[in-house]
């Protein structure tokens, strides 16, 4: 069943998560596909449910709060979500890896930089200690940082610096997909562009696919093959960044772009969309994005509009997409 | 619109109590224990001291529902009476302690510098010495007695609101509305007493309920060697030493006011947890 | 290390001072005439001035505090008023009852409380978690003197199982441990417990995760080791509160410790035997909490950097890598 090329693919993703008072529909049935060394980029607000995306797929969502009511996520055809928690063991942090959006909380701070780099190895491939803490030297040097450093503490490294570890920590299974979850966005502008640089660097060496979730435009555009543009849960748009960047089809998609600052723009202001994302305990009958939209009308409220193919592999989900 | 706000968090705080039972069922029992205690003398079957030669040892009986003791004086209505001088040590002892702590840790924790380094240092000194030997040794020096015992307590509890205030108003010093208190020229007691304090209370009010419990414990202690409230006014620890000497034939004597203890204590913890939880603004959702 | 321990052991002289002082100012906080209350009221006023001559109490109080802090250096607590003996060397006969009862108390507690803590966190909010918890809340909130004689009444007179009381035969240990470890096995189980349920929404707990570990190892290698770091804390404090404890155990139980001749002290206005002793468990108590603070920085590498410079941790990484340098190289 397998499509050629297709690393990962979702179908029909939901995740709610169910407090005392309220349940959150953080993930709205979305559908999705990673191709093999493609690096796609998961953008949308704060909230808007990337994370609990990446999560999902990695199987350590918090459970409970979390529940993952519908769907299913195929890595190389296998269904993640019925594997035994053993073989989810064997693909976490080996076939797939993830980097977290905090790296000063995303360290073990009483462990060695360099225990934590090889106890993933240790988990995953049979070798000796030895072994082991001689590849988290590596990946160490591989991210840039002088192996003398093996026997530091998380607290002794800046930011950017941590941030390398726990990316080399990722990286140390050479991981057939890295889930990177707004991996620069805790870090200062400068240090992003090194920790971006160098994760690209890498992902060329290695051949890794990447999934990177972020609210930044810019990021996606340097970095990305592909896009999905989340918003409330839902997928709005998805397609190559060329088709995103040059023919957005979604009015958030557009939103986005207006409420970024372009260089050529002969417009004065930045246009921030109106309003905010909809209460994810309580979210529209019709279009999610209908109360924010310009161009919303009357059916919009009443029933959501289905994904529509603009164009091979250009997917919006919108009553006024140009039809093919 | 200030008041109305206090009261909104207020009844927010009690929505959020209210989902915890146990909490709820140590409110209902320290009500409970305050209302017994306040109308004691009208509650109460007998007087503390009626003594009763023929009921000596009584067995419960409908005339004494849990029998009476040596003297015959009826067991219930010490217990009754007894949680007068237990609750009186409790919210007294940490009223004291909580003021004297609450100044202290206000200060420190605002004025920071030299002021607050000394203040510690001696905190520190102060809570080298175990608190209930502290405790102990201030109500033996002082002399046996009920006012005593409470100073006593007071006084060993106060590094424990200190330290917790001045945390807790490390972290509300910085933030923007007491700058603007200051930009506004308002005075250092002031910008403590309207806005420090009230905005840094809330870890304190779970530190203060369990201090009653904590209270009511150490000062049955107290009573129990003899340091606290004297006979024959009842109390429970000393109705326990009392029993103590005829635990093998009439156990039920030591038994019933340490049940009480416990029951108060306990209710204290449970509300002091329940609420802990519900100020945790993590766990608010 | 070692430069961290110096300076913490530098730390406890002011300590030591102002135990000192405040165990001299006990004298002084007392109403009316030490002296004329120790000797009663049939006592001539010679004898009473010869008295407040002995105890210097019509001194400065900065000479008596320097003259007291010569005394204690030379280990002279002065004799005891009742006994007619040294207080010191009573005390040093008397101490290795209290070092054991509270060590071993110390010890169960710890033994139970953290598994039983962690026990709770693992089965967060099922029936186990609940329960656990509220017995224990229970026991923490027992009176101790109360729960020991409902123990002899039980096991001693009801079951004649155990000893009453003395130290005769291990067995009559057995209640005076159980008594004043309940309590505390309780409090550590309900501190590991809420430590964990901390710890466990950290991110870390979701790298160690997302790496694709064992639950059990994500549990007992990075939870765990983590949320022990504040218990470590808690156990130093909880060594005050067994002191307390041990005061009156050891009265309930007949154990001829420090706590018993404490107490005797206290309720016999010896002053000789009130300074001395609070004085020595004070200090004892001093010297666990500066225990406790070393072992919480080797614990926890985070608190070693606050202390400054500690080269000794840096080499000793050093030799952790270069263990097998033709390895590295190759």
């Amino acid at each position: 069943m397998e499509e050629q090329g297709n690393l990962l693919e979702i179908r029909d993703l939901a995740v709610e998560y169910h407090t005392d008072e309220a349940t959150i529909y953080a993930v709205n049935h979305i559908g999705l596909t990673v191709k093999k060394g493609e690096t796609i980029g998961l953008v949308g607000e704060t909230g808007a449910g990337k994370t609990s995306i990446a999560r999902s797929i990695l199987g350590i969502l918090p459970m409970p709060p979390a529940k993952i009511v519908s769907g299913e996520i195929l890595y190389r055809g296998n269904e993640l979500l019925r594997l035994p928690e053993r073989e989810m063991r064997k693909i976490r942090g080996n076939k797939i890896a993830m980097i977290f959006q905090d790296p000063m909380t995303a360290l073990n701070p009483i462990e060695t930089v360099g225990f934590q780099i090889a106890e993933t190895i240790r988990q995953h491939d049979s070798v000796s200690q030895v072994e082991a803490n001689r590849r988290a030297c590596d990946m160490l040097e591989m991210v840039g940082i002088a192996m003398g450093r093996f026997g530091d503490f998380p607290h002794q490294f800046s930011g950017g610096m941590k941030q390398r570890v726990v990316i080399a920590m990722a990286l140390a299974c050479n991981p057939e997909l890295l889930l990177a979850d707004e991996p620069t966005t805790a870090l200062d502008v400068t240090i992003q562009a090194q920790v971006l640089e160098m994760m690209q660097s890498l992902r060329e060496r290695l051949e890794t696919s990447v999934m990177l979730i972020t609210h930044d435009l810019g990021v996606v555009s340097e970095f990305c093959d592909s896009v999905a543009v989340v918003y409330a849960g839902e997928i709005v748009e998805r397609g190559t960044v060329e088709d995103i960047f040059d023919r957005p089809g979604h009015p958030y998609t557009l939103g986005l772009f207006g409420s970024l600052p372009r260089l050529d723009a002969t417009e004065r202001r930045l246009k921030p969309i109106k309003g905010r994302m909809p209460d994810p305990t309580n979210v529209p009958e019709g279009c999610r994005f209908c109360d924010r939209c310009p161009r919303a009308e009357d059916r919009c409220s009443k029933s959501p509009p289905a994904e529509s193919e603009i164009a091979p592999g250009h997917a919006v989900k919108c009553f006024f997409a140009p039809q093919r | 619109m200030r008041k109305t706000r206090k009261k909104s968090k207020l009844k927010d705080l009690w929505r959020r109590l209210k989902r915890n039972k146990l909490a709820v069922a140590g409110l209902v029992v320290l009500a409970l224990l305050i209302f017994v205690a306040i109308a004691a003398p009208l509650l109460a079957p007998y007087g503390y001291s009626v003594q009763d030669s023929k009921a000596s040892y009584a067995a419960a009986s409908p005339e004494h529902p849990l029998g009476a003791d040596k003297l015959g004086r009826d067991l219930l209505s010490r217990l009754i009476v007894g949680a007068r001088a237990s609750l009186m040590m409790g919210s007294i002892a940490v009223s004291i302690a909580a003021s004297i702590g609450i100044a202290i840790g206000a200060t420190a924790g605002y004025f920071g510098g030299w002021t607050d380094n000394i203040s510690m240092r001696v905190l520190d000194i102060y809570q080298s010495i175990p608190m209930l030997l502290l405790c102990i040794t201030l109500a033996a020096i002082l002399g046996p007695s009920l006012q005593n015992a409470i100073i006593a307590l007071g006084v060993c509890s106060v590094p424990g609101y200190a330290r917790l205030m001045r945390a807790s108003v490390l972290t509300v010093r910085d933030k923007e509305f007491i700058e603007a208190a200051r930009a506004v020229n308002a005075g250092n007691a002031r910008i403590i007493l309207q806005h420090i304090v009230p905005n840094a209370m809330a870890p304190l009010i779970v530190e203060i309920t369990m201090g009653i419990g904590s209270c009511i414990l150490a000062g049955s202690l107290l009573s129990f060697v003899g340091l606290g409230v004297q006979p024959p006014t009842p109390e429970w620890g000393t109705m326990i030493a009392e029993g103590r000497n005829v635990m093998r034939e009439h156990p039920t004597l030591a038994l019933y006011p340490g049940i009480c203890v416990m029951l108060s204590v306990l209710s204290c913890n449970l509300l002091g947890d329940g609420l802990r939880d519900a100020l945790d603004p993590r766990l608010r959702n | 290390m070692g430069k961290f321990i110096a300076k913490r052991l530098f730390m406890l002289i002011p300590v030591v001072l102002g135990i000192s002082f405040i165990v001299l100012l006990l004298l002084a906080i007392t109403p009316g005439d030490p002296a004329k209350m120790m000797l009663g009221t049939q006592a001539t006023p010679e004898r009473i001035a010869a008295l407040r001559d002995t105890l210097g109490l019509d001194d400065p109080i900065l000479v008596r505090f320097v003259h007291f802090l010569g005394q204690i250096v030379q280990g002279d607590f002065g004799t005891s008023f009742m006994t007619k003996r040294p207080v010191f060397d009573e005390m040093i006969t008397r101490m290795p009852y209290t070092l054991l009862l509270v060590s071993v108390s110390l010890g169960v507690s710890v033994v139970l409380g953290i598994p039983l803590g962690v026990y709770a966190a693992t089965h967060h909010n099922t029936w186990k978690d609940n329960g656990a918890m509220f017995i224990s809340l229970f026991f923490v909130s027992m009176p101790v003197f109360w729960f020991a004689l409902l123990l002899v009444r039980f096991f001693g007179v009801e079951l004649r199982w155990l000893p009453l009381s003395g130290i005769d035969t291990w067995q009559s240990w057995i209640l005076p441990i159980v008594a004043t470890s309940l309590g505390f096995v309780a409090t550590i189980a309900r501190q590991t417990r809420s430590n964990m349920l901390e710890v466990v929404r950290q991110d870390y707990i979701v790298t160690a995760k997302a790496k694709g570990l064992p639950e059990r190892r994500v549990i007992y290698r990075h939870a765990l080791k983590n949320a022990l770091i504040p218990v470590i804390m808690v156990i130093g404090n909880m060594f005050g509160l067994l002191i307390g404890g041990a005061l009156i155990t050891e009265v309930i139980f007949g154990i001829p410790g420090l706590g018993q001749y404490t107490i005797a002290g206290l309720t016999g206005r010896d002053y000789p035997v009130i300074q001395g002793s609070v004085f020595i468990l004070s200090v004892m108590f001093s010297l666990v909490i500066l225990i406790v603070d070393v072992v919480f920085a080797i614990v926890d590498p985070r608190i070693r950097a606050q202390s400054g410079r500690n080269n000794s941790k840096k080499r000793k990484v050093g030799n952790q890598i270069e263990e097998d340098p033709q390895e590295i190289e190759a």
